[in-house]
């Protein structure tokens, strides 16, 4: 059999094993099964194109690919450094983690475009680069550049080095920003020779300045949001360099998440009930937003012990433990399974109601209570937990703040008006557990902290859960 | 308008665009009754797929004239960016589904 056809069974499995394998990762029994039939299915289609792949050389002889130390270099170098800061990340950084590798493989397709682009214009000399190949490579390009430059800027966000920033109509700016791109594009192909391979690099600047102002305004309760669409640009621009090549697998494989991760972006919005431009426009934590809602909560914060609070939960009959980032940044996921422990074992049943948002990422809790051993039907999702709160005697909020702000239900002029919340007003007791009286990622006030039947217990965390352990062990 | 005209005609192009067509409506089809507590593995399991686009920066790199330094350059780092991309993504999410895994 020749070559090419093995390589297109290689390509064929590999395709197989992308579209099976992203269905099993979507069911939980199987998906760690999921995730390896994807890999084994990537293994065989990068291998395949190594050791398989045939071009016409100069004089129309056919080719193996060369510089196969720099392209093995290249992988190892690579493998050992992902491998590393995948294993070592912490689990609570796994949002940021995902989106700098998802700005990998943006870049790779960023300087893929650089690279053919700079071929295609020296050996087209003179002649007009106004055709369909040209395109293709520069919107490739383009993608991929965006999609870096904004992963990058929200892995800093995320990572806590950039704060959210934003001016007065600062989305027309970015509109006009997107159409300079489209513009420099247009310009670098009615040029041609090696003024249009420097100006291909100003595209690429441009591209990456449009990135980070694209994601420099969202506030940080969005970055999932952010994070699942660069996802699916980079399978966009991972398409058009498979259209580019003519190679199925590439285009597959790159269409594949550019529709799933399109879809996953649309249901993070449904959960959080807003619309995708809504979440990319219309900034969170912008100044008018902030000022429409103080002023109604004149009320005053009632504050709680420690001590106090250990009484409370170990003779109530129910608790349900609602985590948020607060609990997530204090790392405190196991003290908290521990008390849940100490309670359970005092005769207490303990839940945890999860909020599809709660956290950085869907999903951010379960990923979090699940590495401290958490057992799975302890954990509610919103409809089922909001059943269960009126027979609830203390729920305890561990730094959440956006997703059981009552704001969402009662207030329209609320920026989160519309919003499924968790109604943890319901139960009996609540017991607040924060850092300080700020403002949560919506940057508007929570009138629950006012409420009457609302206990403020401040501190980190994890500090807070350790001695609550101790004191419930002592009672 | 001829460009479209020969996306429309050349067999290898209409071929490439039914692959699309058909590609975003499996994309679409597999993941649309995922529930919530798999969002996370899902996203970064996709994040990895998407990683194939290595195998373009293979054929770059093993095309290019080994004598052409800047040209090498940039492919040798989108080889090193992709790995980066298909590798840290598929362990993050083995990581992450690890924790999903059965207790007793």
């Amino acid at each position: 059999m020749s070559n090419y056809a093995l390589l297109n069974i290689c390509y064929l499995i590999g395709s197989l094993g992308f579209i099976i394998g992203l269905k099993m990762l979507a069911k939980a029994e199987t998906a760690r099964k999921g995730n390896l039939v994807a890999a084994v299915g990537m293994a065989i289609a990068i291998f395949g194109t190594i050791f398989l792949y045939e071009f016409n050389g100069e004089n129309g002889e056919t080719k193996h690919l060369g510089n196969l130390i720099w392209i093995f270099g290249g992988m190892v170098i690579g493998t050992v450094l992902g491998t590393i800061s995948a294993k070592k990340v912490q689990m609570t950084a796994m949002p940021q983690m995902v989106s700098i590798f998802n700005g990998m493989g943006g870049i790779c397709a960023g300087l893929i475009g650089m690279i053919e682009f700079t071929h295609l214009a020296h050996h087209s000399g003179t002649a007009s680069l106004m055709t369909g190949h040209s395109l293709t490579i520069l919107v490739g390009l383009i993608i991929g550049s965006i999609s870096f430059a904004g992963s990058v800027i929200a892995f800093l966000k995320l990572n806590g080095n950039l704060g959210d920033y934003s001016f007065k109509g600062q989305s027309y700016f970015n509109m006009l920003f997107m159409a300079a791109v489209m513009g420099m594009a247009y310009y670098v192909m009615s040029i041609s020779g090696a003024q249009a391979i420097t100006m291909m690099y100003v595209l690429f600047i441009i591209a990456c300045i449009y990135g980070v102002s694209f994601v420099m305004p969202i506030g940080g309760a969005d970055m999932p949001v952010v994070i699942s669409l660069l996802n699916s640009f980079t399978g966009v621009a991972a398409a058009f360099g498979g259209f580019l090549y003519h190679n199925q697998v590439m285009l597959t494989g790159g269409i594949l998440v550019g529709a799933a991760g399109t879809l996953l972006t649309i249901l993070m919005c449904n959960a959080m009930n807003r619309s995708l431009l809504n979440v990319i426009i219309g900034s969170f934590g912008g100044g008018n937003a902030a000022t429409a809602i103080t002023g109604e909560n004149g009320g005053t914060i009632k504050e709680i012990g420690v001590s106090d609070s250990a009484i409370n939960m170990s003779y109530a009959q129910k608790v349900i433990i609602v985590p948020g980032y607060g609990l997530a940044v204090a790392q405190a996921q196991h003290i908290c399974h521990e008390l849940e422990k100490q309670l359970t074992e005092k005769g207490v049943e303990v839940k945890y109601a999860i909020h599809p948002v709660a956290g950085r990422m869907p999903g951010h809790m379960n990923v979090l209570l699940a590495e401290a051993d958490v057992s799975y039907d302890k954990l509610l999702e919103m409809d089922a937990a909001n059943d269960e709160f009126a027979t609830t005697d203390v729920v305890l909020i561990l730094g959440a703040n956006d997703v059981v702000n009552p704001a969402a239900k009662t207030n329209p002029a609320s920026p989160i008006f519309g919003m499924p919340i968790l109604e943890v007003e319901k139960a009996k007791t609540v017991i607040v557990n924060k850092r300080s009286m700020n403002k949560g990622y919506a940057g508007i006030d929570n009138d629950l902290f006012y409420s009457n039947k609302t206990r403020m217990l401040f501190g980190d965390a994890k500090k807070v859960l350790q001695e609550l352990v101790n004191e419930v062990k002592a009672n | 308008m001829e460009y479209i005209q020969s996306l429309l005609t050349d067999a290898a192009h209409l071929r490439m665009i039914y692959i699309i067509v058909l590609s975003i409506f499996v994309g679409i089809e597999v993941i649309e009754k995922v529930p919530t507590i798999l969002h996370t593995p899902l996203m970064s399991g996709a994040n990895a797929i998407h990683g194939v686009v290595i195998i373009g920066s293979i054929i770059v790199m093993g095309q290019a004239a080994s004598d052409d330094i800047l040209i090498m350059i940039l492919g040798f780092l989108a080889v090193v960016f992709g790995t980066l991309n298909v590798v840290g993504g598929f362990v993050v999410t083995d990581r992450m589904l690890e924790m999903f895994k059965k207790k007793k």
